[in-house]
């Protein structure tokens, strides 16, 4: 508990933009779906033979999970892609069945002798439904304007998942750091934010059920405050996009760090504001929005970007181009970018492969340098790998082959994460981490070199759309000034202040390039 | 002779199945004149109400009120022109009793403070203190208020003709005695030409000038009171018959 509201107060100010997003994307995604779903209601109540058509798409519509909706949606032009808009729509369509179904319901349950007395007076049809089928279905409509609104505070929190931000961002953060405290971060205000609409809406649709038409009028006129603030607040930070960059990130913590850092470079060396789309799931979703131009530069790997994206095999490690091997990445990567109008920028400095880690006492009592100093007392020794690394043709099975590594036993699989503690604890004695785990120097492991040139490169190197580049030429001198700037024992010094120490993203890069030299003199 | 306010020439009405509600009906009522239609329930008098208001169209013959078929009719201008008590009232469940009183002058966009004025003098005339009720709503007055409500709001925009359909059935017999009083005295200032649809002779008696009586959707009576009392008609005597009496002792 007191973990988390330390967690809180360093990221004050993020939990505040996060909790404005996610509330301006409820509010309009619940405004757009109330202002259609009522119009289609009462035309679905009038003619009978609509309304089960209708309602039956509307439940089909709402079967889909949220997470596939997305998934359908990134390709689609206009209304898809990532980022808010496409957030918004999924919303507006998980809204509208419960709007349109209670409109239909609260039109149907008036008493036809009411209707009647309306007609009789000499009510057109237009005049009937605004004096008295509308006030009547009211709290009927509100009911489930209230559903809308409280699916959309949970399916918001999905969204963050195409950069749509909102409290869903902590979560998805929290996830891929196991870190339940940073879970707890996005979830608790989220759970709190569903109940806060639930019992708000409850509370007008109670006062209009109780027919205070003066209380009515108060709810009518709240409820035009919050939509028109949502409706702005979402206006102004959809203008703010026109303009500005659009830097994006995937959804762990060191590409957020890397797409804050390059936000951070693109506004203080460019001087143009930046719109931050960080924690945009994997791989393929940020190449997809820098395809569509929802992104315009983010941080890729030279070995993810040849394999994941492009398909290509990696080089054949062998020992007589083993020092090539990076550079030749980085040339076929940069090529095949430019075929589609992006542009990879020169490497950041550090490379985040594979690591094989020992305790550092194990290193410094042996002299432990290579894998290869390894290989005689690993049958000895035990292993702990992350269950991807014991899949993949490039991880374990190739490494064994490569440097003729035998263990006492087959090797303990275990989640990644764990396996930095696995080691530190002697439970194992030799893992396979992330060359940029933050836990590396914390925990004093050491990362034996890869001395065959076995893993492949992943060079860490911002890439960016061409066309942006040209428009603003000042943000490629911005970014290719950061060119070697960023060692792994920064990119580890940073993690480990984001992810154990739970500092606050922006203010660890802050410190960073404030560290490093500004090089715009030369 | 000026036309007569309300015309039925050989109007038939039948339900979609072809059961006749009316067959061949005639009637004339005069401008000022209070009519009571008294019939057993299912005798087609409320049908007779919605012909003249034009929610109903005949299927044969014609309806015409002020000499002009309802066919002619725009029917919201003729609805407009006639006033609506109902049957169980019919008040807006969502309007305070003087929005309620005031909704046909706002359809007829009459300037606010008019339309308040107005709530005003009828809630007086059906004697109801309007600084006291006003404000509340519907479901917080007896049902005789309501009913004044309801007679208030139909005579909204001073319309030539009303229709009540049953509009004292609900009320227990003082506050019904009290009301047709008060029907009385307003129809004395008034004078509007005032269709009244009962089941009970004796309140035709005691508001109506003229008394109808229905059965199997023929007019089997159309006369003055006393002489529809004298009736020996079967028929007639079947609902005269069914008048309260006070026993004796």
């Amino acid at each position: 508990m007191s973990a988390l509201v330390a967690f809180w107060s360093t990221h004050r100010a993020e939990l505040g933009v996060l909790l404005t997003q996610h509330v301006a994307l409820v509010v309009l995604a619940t405004a757009v779906a109330t202002a259609v779903g009522v119009p289609v209601g009462i035309l679905a109540a009038r003619r009978p033979r609509l309304s089960a058509p209708l309602v039956a798409i509307a439940n089909v519509v709402q079967t889909i999970p949220s997470l596939a909706m997305f998934g359908f949606l990134l390709p689609v032009p206009l209304v898809g892609g990532v980022g808010a808009r496409a957030a918004a729509v999924v919303l507006i369509l998980y809204g509208l069945l419960p709007i349109v179904r209670t409109t239909i319901a609260g039109l149907a349950g008036i008493d036809p002798a009411i209707r009647e007395a309306g007609v009789a007076m000499g009510m057109t049809p237009r005049e009937l439904l605004r004096h008295v089928e509308i006030p009547l279905a009211l709290p009927s409509i509100v009911a489930g304007i209230r559903v809308a609104a409280v699916v959309g505070v949970g399916t918001a929190t999905i969204a963050a998942a195409i950069g749509a931000g909102g409290l869903g961002e902590f979560i998805y953060r929290g996830l891929s750091m196991v870190d339940t405290t940073v879970i707890l971060a996005g979830a608790v205000p989220a759970a709190v934010l569903a109940l806060v609409v639930d019992g708000g809406l409850w509370w007008a649709e109670r006062a209009l059920r109780r027919r205070r038409r003066r209380s009515a009028g108060a709810v009518a006129a709240a409820a035009a405050i919050v939509v028109a603030a949502g409706v702005l607040a979402s206006a102004a930070g959809m203008s703010r996009s026109a303009g500005a960059v659009v830097v994006g990130s995937k959804n762990f913590t060191e590409q957020v760090s890397l797409g804050e850092l390059l936000a951070q470079t693109i506004e203080r060396d460019a001087r143009l504001p930046v719109v931050r789309r960080l924690n945009l799931g994997g791989t393929l979703i940020c190449d997809r929005a820098l395809m569509t131009g929802d992104v315009d530069v983010y941080v890729e790997y030279t070995g993810t970007a040849l394999t994941a994206i492009f398909h290509r095999p990696l080089p054949q490690a062998t020992t007589s181009q083993a020092g090539d091997a990076p550079r030749a990445v980085i040339n076929e990567v940069r090529e095949l970018y430019a075929r589609s109008g992006r542009t990879l920028l020169p490497p950041l400095g550090f490379d985040n492969t594979f690591a094989i880690l020992v305790r550092g006492r194990d290193a410094r009592a042996r002299g432990l340098r290579t894998i290869s100093d390894v290989a005689p007392i690993a049958p000895r020794w035990r292993a702990g790998f992350g269950y991807e690394f014991v899949e993949r043709p490039d991880g374990y099975p190739g490494l064994a082959k490569t440097y003729g590594l035998t263990f006492s036993g087959p090797p303990h699989v275990m989640d990644l994460t764990l396996s930095y503690r696995a080691l530190a604890d002697g439970q194992v004695d030799l893992i396979a981490g992330d060359a940029t785990a933050g836990l590396i120097q914390r925990l004093d492991l050491v990362h034996l070199q890869d001395d065959r040139h076995y893993f492949p490169p992943y060079d860490a190197a911002p890439v960016a759309r061409a066309e942006m580049l040209l428009q603003h030429p000042e943000v490629r001198a911005a970014l290719e000034r950061l060119a070697g700037r960023v060692s792994v024992d920064d990119m580890r010094a940073m993690n480990y202040a984001a992810d154990v120490e739970h500092r606050d993203v922006a203010a660890i890069v802050r410190e960073f390039l404030s560290r490093s030299p500004r090089s715009s003199g030369r | 002779m000026p036309d007569p306010a309300i015309e039925f020439r050989d109007v038939s009405v039948s339900r979609s199945a072809g059961v006749p509600v009316l067959a061949h009906m005639s009637l004339a009522v005069d401008a000022g004149v209070v009519l009571a239609l008294v019939g057993r329930s299912g005798a087609g008098k409320t049908t007779i109400l919605k012909l003249v208001n034009r929610l109903l169209v005949p299927d044969a013959g014609s309806v015409l009120v002020e000499g002009r078929d309802t066919r002619d009719w725009e029917p919201i201008r003729l609805r407009r022109r006639i006033g609506y008590v109902l049957q169980e009232v019919g008040l807006f469940p969502h309007m305070s009793v003087g929005d309620n009183v005031g909704v046909v002058p706002r359809l007829e966009r009459w300037p606010a403070d008019r339309v308040s004025t107005r709530v005003g003098e009828l809630l007086d005339l059906v004697g109801l203190d309007a600084k006291r009720y006003a404000a509340r709503w519907p479901d917080e007055l007896s049902g005789g208020q309501r009913q004044r409500v309801g007679v208030a709001r139909a005579l909204a925009v001073d319309p030539p003709v009303l229709l009540m359909d049953e509009p004292f059935g609900a009320l227990d017999p003082v506050t019904r005695a009290e009301l047709h009083d008060e029907f009385r005295r307003i129809q004395g200032r008034l004078r509007k030409t005032v269709i009244i649809v009962t089941h009970d002779m004796g309140e035709a008696f005691a508001l109506a000038d003229r008394v109808g009586v229905l059965d199997g959707g023929a007019l089997v009576a159309y006369d003055t009171a006393a002489a529809v009392a004298r009736s020996s008609d079967a028929r007639v005597r079947r609902l005269l018959d069914a008048m309260a009496v006070v026993p004796r002792s």
